[in-house]
């Protein structure tokens, strides 16, 4: 007997030591894999230029920029709360409103009584506020509403950007009168009463060459917060809400007026919507719109052919999981004309890892097998395998080639509310987030942050694009080293010298602008488009950029990332290729125009061909 | 999460032959229970991040068992309790990477041939994996912490489904003292802290919680026997979770478990050892 038991238990014993180095083997990589989630913390500074081709320098001050940005007030009963519903209105615009060449920037405050600033690029590295002279400073009152963002472009042609500004009120039409006024439109223009709206963009929907409108609220329209009727305005789930605002499509009528068709072209979401993007991502060359939502899952209304959208997001996957998107971008991070889109969300270590999304179709040919049947890409997150997923609590992002290396890199900002540093209000944020509506909806059951912390003091992310599917995170080497509370991002080359400066807007912080230093041996090119039988700001033009075996494809859009916009020219590195071999410039029209070989580091004026 | 039908047979749950014969086996109850939450919350609100994430958990999870099983002892073990821990890691862990799920799965299979006294394993499978992931990776793993959808009937529904079975399995007595428990107790919190009681509430009616009441705690292989010791054990469960929560612990009600899971099974070891070494002499 006990020579037939031994056996038995000897293998035990030598199973139980395997099962115990595989348990604790398993423990080690678990924590290992931690760490290389967390990424290289690198501090290094020394010779960021020659390792990556470019450095970043904060200079706002010196460029006569100074301000710092503040929140609004709400109802008394949203006090014990107010750090984070009034946690948002720090955005930025990038344009030229007086057509000197020079982009200049609008950037908004909404604080009540507040004043927003138009900042006049001189063109001798300094910056001038010319938003009270021009009127467009004094614009955040309590019955009008705040500020929570702009979007520029030329509605009635005239070649003059024209500023659409949204609000947490009503939302205001300034028309360009040549860069030396802007004079409100007002109510006959149609734009609706009230909306509590952080994201906007103009588009030409139907390609009839004049620039349509599409606001995206937040909170609910009928809400005020600065009058509360009830207390129970908050999202009804975390990941599932769908009482946030309603969207406005607004057609361009071409006489100064717009009309609401929104529910006729098949838009219907009361999500919390953050951020918009307008591209074509089905290659049917009507512009389609990408909606990023707080609290839910994104929106892709697919256009069909300026007709109808229909929303084709949980089809294409990219609406599937639910998250708290907040940054609309669209970039071709592999140089084969293929658009992918960067939402952020949130992801704080030990509570909440949502990770950010990179939306890339699928390969060109199972894109256009696919399109032949049901006009659906299909979209697969690569966000994790290319290592842009974990920013923090993200917020603004845009895709530009910040060292011109001939790919597009991700500058990304984030931070939510920067209090108490040595105290979180994750915990309390965690424990009412997973409420049952009944509890989350109400805000008098939110509990009190009292001063504390909600993923402040964070650290940027800038992921230099390697081309090859991978992003490398430079930002503490290369001199992004802000920890504001960061919103809105833009890009724009400021100085006409072909670098993409950055700008970011931070809640009750400054306005940062990051010069950009790149190193000189690399080239690159800009294109300035103008339509004419297109809209004017060729807003939906598509330029694909063909040299050394690469296509890279960009389009002119208005807002992008977190209420903000770039610069209207296009911004091509190409690294050290000694020429390029064509551009090839899709219009809003639909005619084609190729420009063989472009000349290298400066800025084509293109004007849209008269005929096809 | 090893609610296995040896675990079920041991107490006695499983129903005498002629009513087996027209009634589900005990042992298929609490897998197709929650195969039914994942299935209903996946196709009306997409919970999960993907399919594959969970199949991957589940695949890992009952491969573990199968291999570990075989070699251990020289059988193949039923799947079911593997299959449940699976299952609940892949609806548990939320993370944007796979391996996650793979680990949790590895590591709460692993722990049950590891972490044994006298043949008897100490902790929850996948309290342990879930525990020590997160604890270990919080920059990559978090646990599921948001509600499905926002209705109020399938919460009713899975409350309802999920009572009916842990009664039927003889275990609602543990599933009622720990609502009871973490209901009083949550007064105790909010009178403490100044947050409002829904928020300290708020917690109980995420779909973690649900996992948590009907397949954790009740876990047939690591309570105690006593039916009044398995009401204290899970009372003090529900305690050392208020305490954790006062140190603003988010994932408290795996940690209390953790702690509190295997004292409360060595005491019941030792108790046994002193009986047997009583009824020996």
């Amino acid at each position: 007997m006990t020579l037939r038991v031994a056996p038995t238990v000897r293998r035990q014993r030598i199973a139980w030591i395997a099962w115990t180095l595989m348990l604790i083997a398993s423990l080690a990589v678990v924590r290992a894999l931690n760490q290389r989630a967390i990424g290289d913390r690198s501090d290094d500074e020394g010779g960021a230029d020659a390792r990556f081709g470019f450095t970043l320098t904060e200079s706002a001050k010196r460029l006569g920029i100074e301000l710092v940005h503040r929140g609004p007030t709400f109802d008394a009963r949203l006090n014990h709360i107010m750090p984070q519903v009034a946690a948002m209105g720090a955005a930025v615009a990038v344009v030229d409103f007086d057509r000197d060449g020079w982009p200049d920037l609008y950037v908004t405050n909404s604080g009540e009584g507040s004043l927003n600033h138009l900042y006049r690029n001189k063109g001798d590295g300094t910056f001038v506020d010319v938003a009270a002279a021009l009127g467009v400073a004094d614009v955040n009152q309590q019955g009008s509403g705040v500020s929570m963002g702009s979007v520029w472009g030329d509605y009635d042609n005239d070649g003059w950007d024209d500023l659409l500004l949204y609000r947490y009120g009503r939302p205001e039409l300034f028309h360009n009168d040549q860069g030396r006024h802007f004079t409100p439109v007002g109510e006959h223009a149609g734009l609706p009463a009230w909306v509590n709206a952080n994201s906007a963009t103009w588009f030409d929907y139907d390609r009839d060459g004049r620039l349509d409108l599409f606001i995206a609220g937040y909170w609910p329209d009928h809400v005020n917060l600065w009058k509360l009727e009830t207390t129970k305005i908050m999202p009804e789930s975390f990941e599932y809400a769908n009482n946030g605002g309603r969207k406005y499509l607004l057609h361009n009528r071409g006489d100064g007026t717009f009309e609401d068709t929104t529910e006729a072209m098949g838009i219907t979401s009361h999500r919390w919507t953050l951020a918009v993007v307008a591209a074509d991502l089905h290659g049917t060359g009507y512009p389609d719109v990408f909606v990023a939502n707080d609290y839910g899952v994104s929106e892709l209304f697919a256009n069909q052919a300026g007709k109808r959208f229909i929303d084709v997001a949980p089809q294409s996957g990219v609406g599937r999981a639910p998250k708290s998107g907040m940054n609309a971008a669209v970039g071709d991070v592999f140089n084969d004309g293929r658009l992918a889109i960067y939402k952020t969300n949130i992801s704080e270590p030990g509570v909440l890892v949502q990770g950010n999304d990179l939306w890339v179709p699928q390969d060109r040919s199972k894109v256009e097998g696919q399109r032949s049947k049901a006009e659906i890409a299909e979209y697969e997150n690569l966000a994790t395998s290319m290592g842009v997923d974990l920013g923090g609590w993200s917020w603004g992002a845009q895709f530009g080639d910040l060292n011109n290396d001939g790919t597009q890199d991700i500058y990304l900002t984030n931070g939510y509310v920067s209090a108490g540093e040595r105290s979180s209000y994750w915990y309390d944020f965690a424990v009412i987030a997973v409420g049952h509506s009944q509890i989350i909806e109400d805000a008098v059951n939110w509990p009190a942050m009292k001063g504390r912390s909600l993923s402040g003091y964070q650290r940027k992310r800038v992921w230099l694009n390697d081309g090859l599917g991978r992003f490398t995170e430079v930002a503490q080497v290369v001199g992004a080293r802000d920890t504001y509370d960061g919103r809105a991002v833009a890009l724009a080359d400021l100085r006409n010298r072909g670098a993409l400066d950055v700008i970011v807007a931070t809640q009750r912080g400054p306005l940062l602008v990051y010069q950009n230093s790149v190193d000189p041996g690399r080239h690159w090119l800009q294109f300035d488009l103008e339509g004419r039988r297109s809209n004017r700001d060729a807003i939906g033009a598509r330029v694909e950029l063909h040299w050394s075996g690469h296509v890279q494809v960009q389009e002119v859009a208005a807002a992008t990332g977190f209420s903000a916009q770039n610069q209207h020219p296009l911004h091509f590195g190409v690294g050290a290729a000694a020429a390029v071999d064509r551009a090839v410039i899709r219009w809003p029209s639909g005619t084609v125009q190729t420009i063989e070989h472009p000349a290298l580091d400066m800025r084509h004026h293109i004007k849209e061909p008269d005929g096809d | 999460m090893a609610t296995d039908a040896q675990a079920l047979a041991s107490t006695g749950q499983i129903a005498p032959r002629p009513r087996r014969f027209l009634t589900l086996d005990n042992r298929y109850l609490p897998p197709l229970l929650i195969t039914s939450i994942l299935l209903g919350a996946q196709l009306s609100f997409g919970i999960l991040e993907g399919w594959e994430r969970t199949g991957l958990a589940i695949v890992t999870a009952i491969g573990a068992e199968l291999v570990m099983g075989r070699i251990t002892y020289g059988a193949w073990p039923h799947p079911a309790s593997a299959y449940i821990s699976g299952i609940s890691a892949g609806i548990l862990v939320r993370s944007p990477f796979l391996w996650p799920y793979f680990l949790t799965s590895l590591i709460s299979i692993t722990s049950k041939y590891v972490l044994r006294v006298n043949g008897r394993h100490l902790w929850n499978p996948t309290n342990f994996g879930v525990s020590a992931v997160v604890f270990l990776a919080p920059a990559a793993i978090t646990v599921l912490s948001i509600q499905w959808g926002n209705a109020i009937a399938p919460m009713v529904i899975i409350w309802v489904l999920g009572s009916v079975i842990v009664w039927r399995v003889g275990r609602a007595h543990i599933s009622a003292t720990y609502v009871a428990s973490f209901l009083l107790l949550s007064f105790v919190r909010s009178a403490m802290t100044g947050t409002p009681w829904l928020a300290a509430v708020a917690p109980i009616t995420g779909p973690m919680y649900q996992l948590f009441i009907f397949f954790m705690v009740t876990d047939p292989k690591t309570t105690v026997r006593s039916r009044v010791g398995q009401c204290i054990v899970v009372f003090l469960v529900a305690f050392v979770e208020m305490l954790l929560r006062l140190r603003e612990v988010l994932y408290a009600p795996f940690y209390a478990l953790f702690i509190v899971g295997p004292i409360a099974m060595l005491v019941q070891i030792v108790m046994d050892q002193r009986k047997t070494r009583g009824l020996g002499s």
